[in-house]
């Protein structure tokens, strides 16, 4: 049954991945998340689930991996520095087709940078920051409800597409609390039935070594691994048709148009209000899904736009995919903070006003 | 008429891909051939390393899956998580596990993981081509030790078993070679032992296996069998690290 609760996000978000039927979690202390792996070992054994505290990110990542690949529903979270360790069983879990479902409560960098919030990792979570060609999905919530419905329904879609998925929620989120409506507890799968709902899953073949499984991600051969690489691009393609996420306010009869995710979304929609009562009509397009990118939102903005800006929290990285999405219709420009400064509402919209006034001659 | 020797269900009827007078061949025969004698075949899970042996599931005739380097530790104790009733174990080379995977095999250890590790230790890095292990021995050549690893600049070759015997989690660690009929058989000893430790869940159980490279070593693999005795075993002893307090107790 359904209930609404006042939690913290980081522990709204394991609640929900327990609820969403992961069964497994394999952690490792980080702040800003670290209340996660806390909530995980006193929640999950009792639950009949399990939980393991890895050595270092690369021991998380891979114990991840071998629960996957051996048919159990896994869930595992981190942050920056911690995700960019386990970029290494990313490329692999998604050579090896090993659903897991991945959270990053991100902070700011480069390096160990600090603990405050920051979105720089938008290049690491949607570029991929390990090796070889693979794509993850990624979605952003912007307020702990929607993470929670976002973590809720990520192991069904792990499963479905066979790869890892990703939550990127910065630091504020994991840290603040909300009033969210837990979903109801999905049953954990039954470990029996793993063959039939996972026929490729790794459980000993029992009496017949013709069901031998082997998850591998190896290919020696040249045009074995084209045609293994090529096969996976068929399924991410299909993946970006059907996952793609957003959403938009306004911009059909916009002046300008921000563009923002996470937690800078939720300034930006205060922002735009600001500026609303300053006679300057702004659209707000946020992206729910960062990969695949909504690109197609950006057909919508109307005649009387004159820019574009994404705001964010890095030095500017969604900017390059903002740029695609715009072509060369309008100019692009910046707002952003860095260093886990995060800006004010009023900031923003002083910020913006004076772009769209430059932009506009006005 | 009984037959005296036959081929094992446990091993795939492929040709492996190593190379003339390597024990991995041996190594796996000895472990798949245990679980077919211990009618835990269909119930074992695997898991390769990075090294000649990365493609051990072609070999091996049991459920695996491919690990990253070093990480097969790790990838075991998740699979060990969700099947606790199966047969787990770990194939790892020794730069594999005692370099880049050496967070990992600790831990595992540690934490006394239900699993065993099959580790063959043959002093170099066969795959990439013949460097300097962690385990390579004083004096020895390779092609990132050239003139013979010194201590001065590379330390002291790191002995995994007596290492890894100062964990309380590991609860049977045999140090065996495969170098002559009668540390074979000694050897697959060794390994019905740790699989059956395994089965009865008393804690981490590793057996490391003193094997050859006469590729990399460049001996013929007669003279790579002697070298095992003749240089391997002085510095790597053999025999029982460790063995279950309960059973000690009997």
């Amino acid at each position: 049954m359904s209930e609404k609760v006042l939690m913290k996000g980081n522990e709204a978000f394991a609640e929900a991945a327990i609820r969403g039927g992961c069964r497994f979690y394999f952690g490792y202390p980080i702040t800003p998340q670290s209340e996660i792996p806390e909530y995980m070992s006193r929640e999950l054994p009792g639950r009949g689930g399990t939980f393991l505290q890895a050595e270092s990110e690369l021991g998380a990542i891979n114990m991840a991996y071998g629960a996957g690949a051996a048919g159990g529903s896994v869930f595992i979270s981190s942050s920056s520095p911690g995700i960019a360790l386990m970029q290494e069983g990313m490329s692999f879990l998604c050579s090896a087709e090993v659903p897991l479902v991945a959270l990053n409560v991100s902070r700011c960098g480069p390096g160990i940078g600090g603990i405050q919030p920051g979105q720089a990792d938008y290049f690491q979570v949607t570029r991929g920051g390990g090796n070889g060609d693979y794509r993850i999905p990624v979605f952003a919530p912007s307020g702990i409800q929607e993470a929670v419905d976002l973590l809720y329904g990520a192991p069904e879609l792990a499963d479905k597409w066979r790869n890892p998925v990703m939550i990127f929620a910065d630091g504020v989120l994991g840290q603040m609390m909300e009033p969210v409506t837990l979903p109801e507890q999905r049953p954990f799968a039954d470990p029996r039935d793993i063959r039939t709902r996972k026929p490729w899953a790794i459980t000993g073949y029992g009496d017949d070594d013709a069901r031998k499984n082997v998850v591998k991600s190896l290919r020696m051969q040249p045009d074995e691994l084209e045609i293994h690489v090529e096969t996976l691009f068929e399924k991410y393609a299909r993946a970006e048709r059907e996952l793609v996420s957003a959403e938009s306010a306004g911009v059909e009869d916009a002046d300008a148009v921000i563009v923002a995710f996470g937690t800078m979304a939720r300034i930006a929609k205060e922002a735009v209000d600001i500026l609303s009562g300053r006679g300057v009509s702004v659209g707000l397009i946020r992206p729910i899904s960062l990969w695949p990118f909504p690109y197609g939102e950006f057909d919508k903005i109307g005649p009387r736009a004159k820019v574009v800006i994404s705001a964010e929290l890095s030095m500017g990285q969604m900017i390059e995919d903002v740029r695609i999405g715009v072509g060369k219709r309008l100019p692009v420009r910046l707002i952003h903070r860095t260093g886990g400064m995060i800006p004010s509402s009023l900031e923003l919209a002083d910020r913006a006003e004076a772009i769209y006034k430059e932009v506009a001659g006005r | 008429m009984k037959p005296v020797f036959a081929y094992t269900k446990g091993m795939c009827r492929v040709d492996t891909s190593y190379c003339p007078g390597c024990t991995h061949g041996i190594a796996h025969r000895l472990i798949t051939e245990t679980l077919d004698e211990m009618g835990r075949l269909g119930d074992a899970i695997g898991v390769a390393p990075i090294g000649c042996s990365v493609q051990a599931h072609k070999f091996m005739n049991v459920d695996m899956c491919e690990s990253a380097h070093g990480r097969a530790p790790a990838v075991a104790s998740g699979i060990r998580r969700v099947h606790p009733d199966k047969m787990v174990f770990t194939y790892q080379g020794d730069g594999d596990l005692a370099s880049i995977g050496t967070a990992e095999i600790i831990h595992a250890a540690a934490r006394g993981e239900k699993i065993t590790t099959f580790f063959i230790n043959n002093c170099i890095y066969g795959m990439t081509g013949g460097q300097m292990a962690p385990t390579t021995l004083i004096g020895q050549r390779s092609t990132t030790s050239q003139d013979g690893r010194t201590v001065a600049q590379a330390g002291s070759p790191i002995r995994v078993s007596e290492l890894l015997s100062a964990l309380d989690g590991a609860v049977y660690i045999e140090r065996v070679a495969l170098d002559s009929p009668a540390h074979i058989r000694a050897a697959k000893k060794a390994v019905r032992r740790a699989l059956e430790i395994q089965e009865r869940r008393l804690g981490f159980t590793f057996v490391e296996f003193l094997s050859t490279c006469p590729t990399n070593w460049g001996l013929a693999p007669a003279d790579a069998m002697k070298w095992v005795g003749s240089a391997m075993i002085p510095y790597y002893p053999l025999g029982v690290f460790r063995e279950p307090e309960v059973e000690k107790a009997v």
